[in-house]
């Protein structure tokens, strides 16, 4: 079904709006399902504290998605009914957690340009966007704080803690491309300083995550790799259908259900 | 309405109010947070305006974390608090929710910190209002609430919470939380 191409309010806002959120909430959902796997207590805590606050994130702008569609659409209809091909989010957000060197590569590959990313989107001429990100960006740092910090201790840390992190580093590498990647409807709405131009701050993150790397005796990977790219368009890998049959089954299964 | 430049609500910025409005604060000053029941809406700096336009009762609060499961229990139970009193007196009441700008520690005022002290929460330090890539690197005193020390070490980013941290005394060796500078 699809639930967004037949609104006549569908527009490239909306559709930017639906990008920032699909990739927060995609990322949440999986890191929620790392809950109780943790190597311990107090990681189980911080990353299902982190995945509750990107589902926060997302939630609002979720909301703000549904207000600008009108016609009665909701947050919850938008995470619960869109199909694989309408969700918008990066395919790095939706690989598996495979094992926790992966789960903390692609937390902090992502955290460390959300933080660029929500702080740039403070300064967006769109109020509302502003707004969340204002309260999104003091978080980011959070997190970003914690995955570092992580990605330290794998890297510095035992011969096969550094095996792990370099397989997962290699294998998620692939996927960073598409963080920076504009097509014209991000263009359109950067032209009117409403979306977040990423390639501003693409020479910022490179030296972000370098200096993590190399405190973590990592060596830097190559930018200009081939890179995977597909999300933004709805083609994705297949870890987001696995993600959605277990996010969706059960307003699936009972469409009229209230919390 | 009256508004100071700072964000700070204390007892003397209620007080500048007419006694209607004032009673309206007084009275939300019972909807405590549900995660730390000695700290209300207001030591929270969750209740931003109190409003009376036309016989029509708004209050504007402002959520702290995007993901707060409290918030959304704050929220309804900030309208019980002005229905069950004031269903009566006005002709709508409505609680809004505002998100810029963004919820911050540093609004709290003096009297929050010591009730987070009390309730054996070490108190926010610093301001947020730093260059937050500071506050990356920034490990910060946390005095500990049990004991006043302030030979503490951090073992948690994250609490019980995702506002808090967990730490633990090296002195009284118990662990407690930190309320997290935002």
């Amino acid at each position: 079904m699809s639930l967004l191409k037949e609104n006549s309010n569908y527009n490239s806002l909306v559709e930017y709006c639906l990008r920032i959120a699909d990739d927060r909430m995609i990322l949440g959902q999986v890191l929620a399902e790392s809950c109780g796997h943790l190597p311990m207590l107090e990681e189980d805590i911080a990353i299902t504290n982190i995945s509750l606050d990107l589902i926060g994130q997302a939630t609002s702008f979720y909301e703000y998605s549904a207000e600008l569609l009108g016609n009665g659409e909701t947050a919850d209809n938008l995470v619960f009914f869109r199909g694989e091909r309408e969700f918008k989010n990066i395919l790095l957000v939706e690989q598996d957690n495979s094992d926790f060197a992966y789960l903390i590569v692609k937390q902090f590959l992502f955290d460390s340009f959300d933080l660029l990313f929500m702080e740039a989107l403070t300064k967006s001429q769109n109020e509302q966007f502003a707004a969340i990100a204002a309260k999104a960006y003091k978080e980011s740092l959070y997190h970003f704080r914690h995955t570092k910090s992580w990605v330290i201790r794998l890297g510095d840390g035992t011969d096969e803690s550094k095996i792990k992190i370099n397989e997962a580093l290699e294998f998620l590498w692939m996927y960073v491309g598409e963080m920076f990647e504009i097509d014209e409807v991000e263009e359109s709405l950067i032209k009117e300083n409403i979306a977040v131009n990423t390639n501003l701050f693409k020479d910022k993150w490179l030296t972000l995550i370098n200096d993590t790397f190399k405190e973590a005796t990592l060596s830097m990977p190559n930018i200009n790799d081939f890179m995977q790219t597909g999300g933004r368009k709805g083609r994705h890998t297949e870890c987001l259908g696995h993600i959605l049959a277990e996010m969706q089954y059960i307003p699936r299964a009972y469409p009229t259900a209230n919390w | 309405m009256n508004k100071t430049n700072s964000n700070i609500i204390d007892k003397d910025y209620i007080n500048q109010f007419s006694d209607e409005i004032k009673d309206i604060w007084n009275t939300l000053e019972n909807v405590k947070d549900p995660e730390i029941p000695n700290m209300s809406v207001i030591d929270m700096a969750i209740l931003r305006e109190v409003n009376v336009v036309d016989n029509n009762l708004e209050v504007i609060i402002t959520p702290t974390y995007s993901g707060c499961p409290a918030i959304q229990v704050i929220e309804s139970d900030v309208n019980l608090e002005l229905q069950k009193k004031y269903s009566k007196v006005y002709n709508k009441i409505t609680v809004k929710s505002r998100l810029a700008p963004a919820w911050s520690t540093d609004w709290m005022p003096q009297s929050s910190k010591e009730k987070f002290m009390e309730a054996k929460i070490s108190p926010p330090v610093g301001s947020s209002d730093d260059n937050l890539f500071k506050i990356l690197n920034h490990n910060p005193e946390i005095i500990c609430p049990h004991c006043n020390s302030k030979d503490t070490i951090m073992q948690s980013f994250f609490g019980s919470t995702a506002c808090k941290s967990l730490y633990k005394c090296n002195n009284c060796l118990m662990p407690f939380d930190y309320f997290k500078c935002h």
